[in-house]
């Protein structure tokens, strides 16, 4: 067997894991199995449930993401597998060791970058570091050689003597996956790595992601942001009120939605609510259905939503059977099918939306 | 770049070194706040001369038994007061860490929590150290004499530490059962104050009336105080500090493990 990332990463730990797949090949970085953790209600509030049952399969030296809106359970699902808190039913392992057997054992293996910066303010970014090292066993010159590498590496050698405190929101997220690679971990842990960055240290931190991906981690990125899924996570799940509702890779889940989505913007007698009668609608939908390439329809205001096999070519088509109904069409998109059709196909609605933005460029605005 | 990740692993760090790295942290951070530093130390100063005053009378009401000046009787009751206020904020720094994420990155480390408590006590035992040679310093400078010369002073320094850890470790479990500011502080103060009053840090207990002498019998500062006061005095009765200094150190290592163990509490709310 060639040396696979996979099995270099795991001399981290002192004895070989036991493998957990059936199926021979190298054993996942994660595993969770029906998770389930309840949060007892403030103050005679009911209980909130955070995950009823989510379970997925991280395969070694990749990058998975986790995606879904706001207390969807992410930030759950990471507590549990860094060992922060317990699961109340279910079971995970993460770099072969059991969360709560082994929480020793995957605390060494694993490097967690949270929501909130882990990063001491009142301690200058190397001090950071070496706190960090020493955690984990790694001291004096080691220590020291392995801190001003990941100082230049995260573009933070010129700040390191300054306190934390003064670091820009870049900085301090660009220092606090540095102290989470300190001891050269099996399986990273990114909770939200780019909420409440501004987009240019939002794409350099993406660069950084992807460039770790290629030194063989395996990362597992929470977010809410779906460009921030498709464009890292060569796996995604979503998940959704402590559910995963699919799994997939970003493009497999694309392709099974067959086609591309169609936006219509349509002019012409238009009633109140500023879109169509019903009866337009109904004549729009009947003819837009009976032309092969098209399926999936949905009107919303002005809008016009279809799934289309050959959305460009079917286009001319689509203009005659609108004119055809009396109506205009002012404007029309022809996109290839984003991760926020695969949400609004699983889930119900669109992502977008149940995030408290709206549509379109809003998507940067999930928060 | 795989090469990166097949390096060997560095060995499981040692307790010393998590506790090292742990109280480095702390005592970093007392140097970068002068301001902390000089208050603390002021507190030390001010108070010795300030009850030393305010309560000169004592030494002349009949039954009075503390030696013939009030200001050398009080200085151990001084020293334990200093112990208190300051260790009473232990949990603090506990608070602070848990509002930011650092907590949770040391929690998800393989820092042990003995270490995560530790440190902190023993940057509070240096603490406290600092404020007791200043605090018998001045009494000396005043014009007290401690009878039994440095071995006497050196019980009290043992006794402030033994103090001060054991509230320390009170103060950090509190912070991790009750998760903010504004507990912590009402629960210290509850703490605090009756702690101080209901020994004989500023009054001999033969004056002190009946109940608050049988409460301050119980009251491990009472414990610390009279420690201190026995080694300072002209025939100290080792026998009497040494197994005070013994009930002290138990209480320490009791709350201090108390503490560790308050993590899990802390982790469940998580």
């Amino acid at each position: 067997m060639p040396p696979t990332s996979s099995s270099a990463i795991r001399t981290v730990a002192d004895e070989p894991p036991k493998r957990l797949s059936a199926s021979g090949s190298a054993a996942p970085a994660v595993e969770a199995h029906e998770l389930v953790k309840t949060y007892p209600g403030r103050r005679g509030a009911p209980p909130v449930r955070a995950l009823s049952g989510a379970g997925f399969t991280v395969p070694a030296g990749t990058v998975f993401g986790l995606l879904g809106p706001n207390g969807a359970g992410k930030s759950t699902t990471v507590r549990i597998l860094t060992t922060l808190t317990s699961p109340d039913g279910g079971r995970a392992s993460v770099a072969g060791y059991d969360v709560r057997r082994q929480a020793g054992r995957v605390r060494r293996a694993i490097g967690v970058v949270t929501q909130k910066s882990g990063v001491d303010p009142e301690a200058t970014g190397r001090e950071n570091l070496v706190l960090q090292a020493y955690l984990h066993g790694l001291t004096g010159r080691a220590a020291r050689s392995r801190v001003s590498e990941l100082l230049d590496q995260f573009d933070l050698a010129a700040p390191a003597d300054r306190l934390a405190r003064t670091y820009s929101g870049g900085m301090l997220r660009r220092l606090d996956v540095a102290i989470g690679l300190v001891h050269r971990p099996a399986v990273l842990f990114l909770d939200e790595p780019t909420t409440g960055l501004d987009p240019q240290a939002r794409s350099a931190m993406w660069a950084e992601i992807s460039r770790l991906t290629t030194e063989g981690l395996t990362i597992l990125l929470t977010t809410h942001y779906l460009e921030e899924a498709d464009r890292l996570a060569a796996r995604v799940a979503l998940i959704e009120g402590g559910r995963i509702v699919v799994e997939g890779s970003p493009d497999g889940l694309k392709s099974e939605l067959r086609g591309d989505a169609l936006e219509l913007e349509l002019a012409g007698e238009l009633d109140d609510s500023g879109g169509p009668g019903p009866a337009a609608v109904t004549r729009l939908r009947e003819r837009l259905l009976a032309l092969d390439a098209v399926h999936e329809v949905r009107v919303v205001g002005r809008r016009l939503h279809a799934r289309v096999a050959d959305g460009a070519g079917t286009l001319p088509a689509v203009f005659a059977a609108v004119g055809g109904t009396g109506l205009a069409v002012s404007s029309a998109t022809v996109a290839r099918p984003s991760l926020d059709d695969v949400y609004l196909r699983y889930v119900g609605h669109r992502f977008t939306a149940d995030t408290g933005a709206g549509t379109g460029t809003a998507r940067e605005a999930g928060r | 770049m795989t090469a990166e990740l097949t390096a060997t692993p560095a060995p499981e760090a040692s307790f010393g070194t998590q506790f090292g790295a742990v109280l480095m942290r702390h005592l970093r951070l007392l140097g970068r706040q002068p301001a902390y530093l000089s208050i603390s130390l002021m507190q030390a100063v001010i108070w010795l001369p300030l009850f030393g005053s305010l309560f000169r009378h004592v030494a002349d009401v009949p039954g009075f038994d503390g030696g013939r000046s009030y200001l050398g009787y009080l200085t151990p009751g001084v020293v334990a007061m200093t112990a208190l206020f300051t260790s009473g904020w232990a949990g603090m720094g506990f608070i602070q860490d848990m509002e930011g994420g650092v907590m949770d990155r040391l929690l998800t480390s393989p820092a042990r929590r003995g270490a995560l408590v530790a440190g902190p006590i023993a940057y509070q035992a240096v603490m406290i150290t600092i404020q007791t040679v200043i605090i018998v310093v001045l009494g000396w400078a005043l014009g007290t004499h401690f009878r039994s010369g440095p071995a006497g002073a050196l019980v009290l320094l043992v006794a402030a530490v033994l103090l001060a850890a054991f509230i320390s470790g009170l103060s950090i479990t509190l912070a991790l059962l009750v998760r903010n500011e504004e507990s912590l502080i009402a629960a210290s103060q509850f703490i605090v104050l009756p702690l101080t009053f209901l020994s004989s840090a500023m009054m001999p207990r033969d004056l002190l009336p009946g109940w608050i002498a049988t409460v301050a019998r119980y009251n491990p500062v009472d414990w610390a105080i009279t420690a201190g006061r026995e080694a300072l005095g002209a025939d100290p009765d080792w026998t009497a500090a040494g197994w005070r200094l013994g009930a002290l150190a138990a209480l320490a290592v009791a709350t201090g493990a108390l503490a560790a163990r308050a993590f899990r509490t802390y982790q469940r709310s998580l």
